[in-house]
């Protein structure tokens, strides 16, 4: 018998509510994925993010991070006004000032740089969406000083493929989801292409496609992988040279494939000493050789129908003898050292898992081909009637980049899929346009003496692609030129800079000093910084003679109180991301997909409720008043007058190339080239805030050798012409550096580094073990140690998210359980963690799912006491830890007392995850993690900490009254 | 305490949740709380949500564990909210009678005008899918976004909950578990969907489908000839007819 007197009327529910009074799109900035979301504002607020169903990303589907935009929005951490230090660096005493002094103070700073020395500048960005702006802005100052955060982000990864294949992963390329039958995953994927790789793997499985995943640790992804491999952190390049090695024996690799499509035939000159020695042997026209087998000579190997020979010893007109490149490769690689039995132990994989996986992969390559009925005509003409592709694809991401192997382990992924004829065919990896390109791909990055002039642009871009020693920004005696040392001998092909290095060179005065360091949103002060202390001492430090600090001006621009902001001397405020113009530009990394191109923007939802600016509009304002020539008008008057917005839609980087390609000529009718359209923010407003374009279907495979796709590319711009992109298994740009090394060629490494060029620059991808652990007493550091960020928060700006912060309030150490067993550590125990450079105090846990060699926790939940207007006492600071106190941009010293960089010795990656340590129980004292740096004090105004969150109850409250 | 409605329309409205897809990524939970924090029982409050303690009203939770040793093992991610039984203890132990089931179409609520906050209910549950909300003093919970699915402002496409419209991983799936031939029941008979703790017999009616079996490759055999060496491996290239 129910037993409800208490019970009134039976529940009205209301199931239409009214849900928002409008709509607005525009694109995602919660992390560097860049969904389409739709945003419902109702009375005048934010109701409701979600996925832009429409959208070519994330196709209406949201993550953690995007449907927590409203709580970043609402931030109490939020700056509110621009601010001028007034007490010493990192006391957090600020005044709060008007934009107009804020303006003139910078503009003093940086105009008498400017006028002296432009690279007294640096510029430096960190996840920054805008660089298609930011490094024009550099160029206009006149400093080659200008990076974003790519250098101790994925610059292997880019750059392993740009200099390999002509593309690469993420935002170069993706798995072909909807044809895939075997997917090997490498470390840490989570965080490039979040949503599209989780509705991707779930196509995958659904199809029965088998998912490999090769990460030394069980979370994510890999819980759902049909097949884990615990690899050992750093052994991955190994890993993929064992099973290029078994697929050789074999003699199962795709020889039609490596015929047409790399430079496998491609015939290497034989002349040790010589200075073209390990060159592509050339014709008169410079157009590679190879061997003819149907005539028995000497034949350009661009041309079409010519029988090249992949393996034997031929003459050369000069009389030298030459071997083709696939030879080369082939003879490196059967070497019994590669063979399983001899790398198992290495890389903590069985032998018998390594050989099944080659035999797996060939048989779904070679037995299980996707064939498409679809024609398509090749670079020479050649009509086919079909695409047949081997259905093997390959992803990775920072797990393979951010080891200071990583380039070369990049290179030899990319030479499996070659070998297995798995790029850009159906089922396997595709690019993304505007990839493929040329390789390497202009342009060279400007900086050298005579591009940089006081008070004038610079002559090019700060980033690019160097193709040879020539083209290193060094001077005469192969001093760096430019602050991070990015295209120096330290770092030759540093595609994205050096971040990681610029506050320790600047403070060292080393190469030179510099007046001005200039950030937005890099977190230089905690965890983008290795060495965190000595990073923040850097900044700090005073030059005893004078007083004045090292580092003599600080400008940065968040939209959060940071721990970086009160190390700043001028702050100036960022607005949210639902508060801004923005574009995501096939200038810089847009949001297309294999199908076809596509770029974005932003539009601002809601206006700002404080005197915040959008970044980029300070930065145009800045180019005005400092008289940057693309941003006055020859009359003097501001060029973009209503700031990014206008410098979207009428900024032209070649003639009718601008930052958005839909919509373009006066009335909007084209794309890709064509007059600025006054109307094209609103065209994009229109769609939904994108631009896309499908591609016909027989553009879409083959892209590298595809007549239509490569005449078509080079309408949009993307291509200079429409010779097929001839893919790099052995890199004759690598080999011109080892070549410098050996005493050839103009520009020369130091001596001392001459025997380092010789090594890492090998035209074939080769397996070293990381530096950290060649330099240290493995038996003092037994474990490898290593970071990921959990899915709700990768490149999520800052764990002040009142939703995410619930989710990872602060972070464990997890340790393998046999491990813990052996040092006797129970769940919640305190450790103490040591490396070479420093010791943490951490809380652990135990689990089955990681490499027995391994320790590993979730990245940046930490967060410095009193930072982010976060309780000094909240988790993130008291049980929240950093690994990053414990590595050290520099390794080691050698015997010869050499400190080598931290990092990748080709690219200048940062080389975040080679970090050894010891791990020891220890008393939990207090209960809290160590280091804990002293408290920040709060900065003027950002809000007061609600202590109760009822975010919503108004709406329920109109709704109800409404009724 | 509060009677099941004596006789229903036989809908069971529910989910499917597919643990073979789940990578733990929390989108559901987030977008759920964030569509309900403006929703039928908003606000899902947080408590000292920059403080030391931050806790708040979740309607969906997601639990990552391991489970198994060795090559068994596994990494488990387990979302969970209410599983609407049809046979809820949570509600035949309110004594107000605001804890209660649709007889229309199953899903369970409650009704915050007549609840008192006794917290009886969330001891019932056995499946810890009850939220209370300190600050209303109220108890809170998953309404499957009733003021989604039926809704008629929004595009029909729209009209499931915000958990499975957000869902990257194509892991949640929404529908009406009483009827055979719905899109979920064919997805729980082809995947062997299962009920969450079906001895304790409250008749959950949200599934959980288990973690598809592993791809069948043909039996691995060894690719390469027992030895070979590097000089006669090449010679195998030496003669082939290859054209570009």
């Amino acid at each position: 018998m129910a037993f409800d007197f208490l019970a009134g009327p039976p529940e009205a529910v209301d199931t239409s509510p009214h849900i928002s009074d409008e709509v607005k799109t525009t694109t995602c900035y919660m992390c560097a994925c860049r969904c389409g979301i739709k945003v419902h504002l109702k009375d005048g607020q934010i109701r409701y993010i979600e996925g832009n169903r429409a959208h070519p990303v994330n196709k209406g589907v949201l993550c953690a991070k995007g449907s927590a935009g409203i709580m970043q929005h609402f931030s109490p951490a939020r700056l509110s006004k621009p601010l001028k230090r007034v007490g010493p660096r990192g006391s957090g005493e600020f005044q709060e000032i008007e934009w107009p002094e804020a303006f003139a103070i910078a503009t003093q700073w940086l105009s008498e740089i400017r006028a002296r020395d432009p690279r007294r500048l640096a510029f430096f960005t960190g996840r920054d969406q805008s660089q298609a702006l930011t490094g024009f802005w550099a160029s206009q100052f006149g400093t080659p000083n200008f990076a974003a955060h790519g250098g101790f982000c994925s610059v292997n990864m880019a750059a392993g493929g740009i200099y390999t294949i002509g593309g690469s992963f993420w935002e170069f390329g993706e798995p072909d989801w909807e044809h895939a039958r075997y997917l090997l995953m490498f470390g840490v994927a989570e965080d490039h292409d979040s949503n599209p790789i989780k509705t991707g793997l779930s196509k995958l499985k659904a199809r029965g496609a088998k998912f490999v995943s090769v990460n030394p640790v069980r979370t994510g992804y890999s819980a759902v992988a049909d097949e884990w491999l615990a690899i050992r952190p750093g052994t991955d390049g190994l890993l993929v040279l064992a099973l290029v090695h078994e697929l050789l024996k074999a003699d199962r690799v795709d020889l039609d494939y490596l015929v047409r499509y790399t430079n496998a035939p491609w015939l290497v000159i034989a002349a040790p000493g010589a200075a073209d020695d390990g060159l592509f042997a050339r014709d008169g026209s410079g157009e590679p050789l190879c061997w003819d087998k149907a005539t028995g000579r000497l034949a350009s190997a661009l041309v079409a129908n010519v029988q090249p020979a992949l393996a034997g010893e031929f003459q050369l007109a000069d009389g030298r003898k030459a071997v083709p490149a696939f030879q080369l490769m082939a003879a490196r690689y059967l070497d019994p050292a590669y063979a399983p039995d001899r790398v198992a132990e290495a890389t903590g994989v069985a032998a018998d898992a390594i050989r099944r996986i080659a035999a797996e992969l060939a048989h779904v390559a070679f037995e299980t081909p996707v064939v498409l009925d679809v024609a398509w005509v090749d670079w020479a003409g050649r009509r086919h009637d079909q695409m047949i592709g081997r259905p093997v694809s390959v992803h990775a991401m920072r797990g393979i980049s951010a080891h200071s192997n990583g380039f070369h382990t990049c290179r030899a992924l990319h030479l499996l899929q070659m070998l297995l004829g798995a790029i850009d065919v159906p089922g396997s990896f595709r690019y993304k346009p505007p990839f493929p390109r040329p390789i390497p791909p202009a342009p060279k990055p400007a900086g050298h003496a005579h591009q940089v002039e006081a008070g004038k642009p610079m002559a090019g871009p700060p980033l690019g692609f160097v193709t040879g020693p020539e083209d290193l920004l060094v001077e005469a005696d192969g001093t760096p030129r430019r602050i991070d040392k990015a295209f120096s001998w330290e770092a030759p092909i540093a595609a994205h800079g050096l971040m990681h290095m610029v506050i320790a060179n600047a403070h060292a005065g080393d190469p030179y000093p510099i007046d001005t360091l200039f950030m937005y949103m890099a977190n230089m002060g905690w965890n983008s910084a290795m060495n965190v202390a000595g990073t923040l001492a850097m900044l700090t430090d005073r030059d005893p003679a004078t007083g004045e600090y090292k580092i003599p001006h600080i400008i940065y621009s968040d939209a959060f109180f940071s721990e970086t902001v009160p190390y700043a001397d001028l702050v100036l405020p960022d607005t949210t991301y639902l508060e801004r113009w923005d574009c995501i530009s096939l200038l810089d990394r847009p949001i297309s997909n294999a199908d076809g191109p596509g770029d974005a923007i932003r539009q601002p939802v809601v206006a700002p409720d404080r005197d915040v600016r959008p970044f980029q509009d300070v930065l145009i304002e800045l180019g005005h008043r400092l008289g940057l020539p693309a941003f006055s008008n020859a009359d003097g008057t501001a060029k973009f007058p209503a700031g990014y917005a206008d410098y979207l839609v009428g900024h032209e980087r070649t003639p009718g190339v601008g930052s958005l390609a839909g919509w373009r000529g006066k009335d909007g009718t084209l794309y890709g080239k064509g007059a600025a359209n006054p109307d094209q923010l609103q065209r994009y407003v229109a769609n939904g805030c994108f631009w896309k374009h499908e591609l016909a279907p027989e553009q879409r495979y083959f892209k590298h050798a595809n007549r239509s796709y490569l005449d078509w590319a080079v309408g949009m711009g993307f291509i200079p012409d429409a010779k097929p992109i001839v893919l790099q298994l052995y890199s004759e740009v690598m080999q011109k550096f080892r070549l410098a090394a050996d005493g050839h060629g103009p520009v020369q490494p130091p001596d001392d580094r001459r025997q380092h060029i010789r090594t890492y620059f090998d035209p074939l991808p080769f397996w070293y073990a990381p530096f950290e652990e060649s330099r240290i007493d493995q038996a003092r550091y037994p474990l490898h140690a290593i970071t990921q960020r959990p899915m709700a928060m990768y490149h999520s700006w800052g764990s002040q998210n009142a939703w995410l912060r619930q989710i990872h309030g602060h972070n464990r150490l997890y340790v393998n359980a046999k491990l813990g067993a052996k040092l006797g550590l129970a769940d919640d125990d305190w450790a103490e963690v040591t490396s070479h450079h420093g010791r943490i105090k951490v809380q652990v846990k135990l689990m089955e799912g990681v490499n027995a060699d391994t320790v590993w926790t979730w990245n940046a939940v930490a967060k410095r006491s009193g930072a982010w207007n976060l309780d000094p006492e909240a988790a993130e600071a008291r049980k929240g830890f950093l690994l990053n106190h414990l590595i050290s941009e520099l390794l080691p010293a050698d015997a010869a007392g050499d400190r080598l960089l931290n990092a990748d010795p080709v690219t200048g990656q940062a080389a975040w995850y080679d970090l050894r340590v010891r791990l020891e129980k220890v008393a939990p004292g207090d209960a809290t993690s160590e280091p804990a740096l002293p408290t920040l004090a709060l900065v003027p105004g950002v809000a007061e900490r609600p202590a109760m969150l009822r975010y919503g109850a108004s709406f329920r409250r109109r709704r109800e009254a409404g009724r | 305490m509060t009677a099941l409605p004596a006789a229903n329309s036989g809908k069971k409205l529910g989910l499917v949740i597919d643990l073979d897809t789940c990578v733990g990524c929390h989108a559901c939970a987030v977008n759920c709380k964030q569509w309900n924090s403006g929703g039928h029982m908003a606000p899902l409050t947080d408590t000292a949500p920059y403080g030391a303690d931050a806790a708040g009203v979740w309607f969906n939770r997601i639990h990552s564990f391991e489970a198994g040793e060795g090559a068994a093992g596994r990494t488990v991610h387990f979302p969970r909210s209410c599983l609407h039984c049809e046979t809820p203890a949570c509600v035949t132990v309110c004594p107000t009678g605001a804890s209660y089931k649709r007889a229309e179409d199953g899903i369970v609520l409650v009704n915050e005008a007549t609840c008192i906050g006794c917290k009886l209910c969330s001891w019932a549950c056995p499946y810890g899918a009850r939220e209370f909300d300190d600050d209303s003093g109220t108890m809170k919970k998953c309404t499957l976004c009733i003021d989604r699915i039926y809704n008629t402002n929004l595009a029909e496409v729209d009209r499931v909950p915000a958990c499975v419209s957000t869902c990257p991983a194509n892991a949640r799936h929404f529908g009406d578990l009483g009827d055979p031939n719905s899109a979920v029941s064919r997805l729980v008979r082809e995947r062997g969907g299962y009920d969450l703790m079906p001895e304790l017999d409250y008749k959950p009616v949200n599934k959980y489908l288990p973690p598809r079996s592993r791809p069948a490759l043909p039996p691995a055999k060894p690719l390469a000839p027992a030895a070979i060496d590097t000089a006669s491996a090449l010679l195998r290239w030496v003669d082939r007819a290859l054209s570009r």
